[in-house]
């Protein structure tokens, strides 16, 4: 667990970038600090691996004050992004990734063999670790500096805006990855976005800064689209907020009616809908509802994991469904 | 005007001494002192006041004072404080080679992507490996191309030894000019232009091989 203790830091020329900020990174989980520009989240996450030394208050791991731990040995234990990869440009890729395993005293050889394998886990194929930083993409430079962060088995990670310098569609893959990764390896995370679909989407918590480095609110994605501590949060988080807290809502006792019930829905040879948008029993609600909209005549149809179709959900019925559910939990 | 002390073969016997052989490699004996010298006063300072920042005017005005220096005043006044001998030369000569190393060494330092040093720190080295395994390297193109302007600098001037009684390249034009027999002043000048294009084309190699390929503007990897 990484706990900040009422931690303030005020910068030589005045400003105060972070005020009075305590907060608890649980163990295990992603902590996504969110917020606009210049709000102190950098400032945070640098005071973890003691890049940046608090003006006052605490920054502790596991209950031991950083500050009182050799500044070298703690930041090999936290991999690190950097926002814009900030590779070493005079070193290949396999090299880069190997930085820290070589300081911590690996052979070249070992560092090397393991770093090959972390390059695969990005999804980098082989032909890249002879490459150098330049000639990648920004998507594959991204990539890289997660594997150097990760090449060490760090159990924290701290991750500045690591998604940020690439277009939609590469950052939703980097997103699928990192979720994929986060699943297997379990790290302790704390990252940082200006974005707060990100934040919601990456985060097991979001904790949502304010100008003037002030904590907004924290909780669950789900809590705070639910319940936005004031104004501000409520706006940060966006008008569409309820329609993106659907994310969270599973469709599985979402009721469906027989197929019967749509005379024109047309099937292939294997029972798989044609022309109709499908979802799951694993989806979320947003999806379905999605679907809903888009389809003309206001149906979705439920597939099984074979993508053969069980039933179809009419828009009136998701309506009821979200109403019935508005009044289990108020 | 003609080329036939340079190419008079007695003139290129190894074991003649004053034979052009034996002055080159006095020559060169003295352009590495000068350069080793140099550098290792210059290239610490360098690398000091560009890292901290602390004293660029020292570095940056170097290079002009550097090249306003008149070697030969220069040498005849450390003569006259020490008297003959190798040290006024070799220090005459190292005056040389300080402005610009400590100009691109300060110049490289500068440079850096503070991100990637930045970065460097976030991954754990010490202040001594980000030296030495990020900042140096990433300064090492700006920094080979200070110590080539040097190395030319230095083989063209190094002829000065002559004047106070060493040898060196510089025997050719002094005696060839005392005696008027100029086809020996130009065999000197001729040897000397071609041992400055071969030194510099020398390091570039060097640089080719030291600087990393994926420093190049338009980095192509062994892939
Ligand atoms: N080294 C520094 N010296 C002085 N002020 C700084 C320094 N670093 C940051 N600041 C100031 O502290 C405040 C917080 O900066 P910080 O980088 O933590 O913001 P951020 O939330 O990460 O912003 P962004 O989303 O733009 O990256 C800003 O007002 C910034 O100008
Ligand atoms: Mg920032």
């Amino acid at each position: 667990m990484i706990t900040f203790e009422d931690v303030v830091k005020v910068y030589p020329g005045g400003s105060t970038a972070v005020d009075h900020l305590s907060l608890e990174l649980p163990t295990g989980k992603t902590t996504v600090l969110v917020g606009p520009s210049g709000c102190g989240k950098t400032t945070s996450l640098r005071m973890i691996n003691r890049m940046v030394r608090p003006t006052s208050g605490r920054v502790l791991i596991d209950g031991r004050d950083v500050a009182e731990q050799d500044e070298a040995l703690l930041r090999r234990g936290i991999g690190y992004v950097i926002q814009h990869a900030g590779l070493f440009p005079h070193r290949t890729v396999l090299d880069n990734v190997a930085t820290v395993p070589m300081l911590l005293g690996r052979t070249r050889k070992q560092a090397r063999t393991d770093a090959l394998g972390l390059l695969e886990r990005v999804g980098l194929s082989a032909e890249f670790a002879k490459r150098y930083p330049a000639q990648l993409s920004g998507g594959q430079q991204q990539r890289v500096g997660v594997a150097r962060a990760l090449a060490a088995d760090p159990p924290i990670m701290v991750m500045d805006e690591p998604f940020s310098a690439v277009d939609p569609v590469v950052r939703e893959g980097l997103h699928r990855e990192f979720l994929r990764l986060q699943k297997d390896l379990g790290k302790t995370i704390a990252m940082v976005t200006h974005d707060i679909d990100e934040a919601i989407k990456l985060g097991d918590v979001v904790a949502i800064f304010r100008q003037g480095g002030r904590l907004a609110q924290v909780g669950t994605p789900r809590e705070v689209l639910a319940n936005p501590a004031d104004d501000f949060v409520a706006e940060f988080v966006g008008r569409d907020r309820g329609l993106r807290s659907l994310s969270f809502e599973s469709a599985a006792d979402l009721p469906v009616r027989p197929l019967s019930e749509v005379g024109d829905l047309e099937l292939d040879d294997a029972g798989r809908p044609v022309g109709y948008g499908s979802f799951t029993r694993a989806d979320s609600l947003r999806l379905v509802t999605d679907l809903a909209i888009i389809s003309p005549a206001g149906i979705a149809v439920r597939v099984d994991a074979e993508g053969v179709a069980d039933g179809i959900v009419r828009h009136h019925d998701l309506v009821d469904h979200l109403a019935a559910r508005r009044r289990e939990q108020p | 005007m003609n080329l036939s002390y340079l190419f008079d073969a007695a003139h290129w016997d190894p074991t003649l001494s004053g034979g052009i052989p034996q002055l080159i490699l006095s020559h060169l004996g003295y352009v590495a002192l000068a350069l080793l010298i140099g550098t290792v006063i210059a290239l610490p300072a360098g690398l000091y006041i560009g890292h901290t920042g602390r004293g660029s005017f020292l570095a940056i005005n170097a290079g002009n004072a550097g090249r306003s220096l008149p070697t030969l005043g220069l040498l005849m006044l450390m003569v006259t404080l020490l008297g003959l001998g190798l040290t006024p030369v070799l220090i005459a000569l190292s005056v040389l080679v300080i402005p610009p190393v400590l100009t691109s060494a300060y110049a490289g330092m500068r440079s850096l992507d503070q991100r990637v040093v930045d970065a460097a720190r976030g991954m754990g080295m010490r202040p001594w490996q980000v030296l030495t395994r990020v900042e140096l390297p990433m300064a090492l193109p700006v920094l080979m191309s200070g110590f080539r302007s040097a190395a030319l600098q230095v083989v063209a001037t190094a002829t000065v030894a002559a004047a106070v009684g060493l040898s060196g390249l510089g025997r050719l034009l002094i005696d060839g000019l005392a005696v008027n027999d100029y086809s020996r002043v130009l065999a000197g000048a001729i040897v000397v232009a071609v041992l400055a294009v071969g030194l510099d084309l020398l390091l570039a190699l060097v640089q080719r091989w030291v600087v990393s390929p994926g420093l190049n503007p338009s980095p192509k990897g062994p892939s």
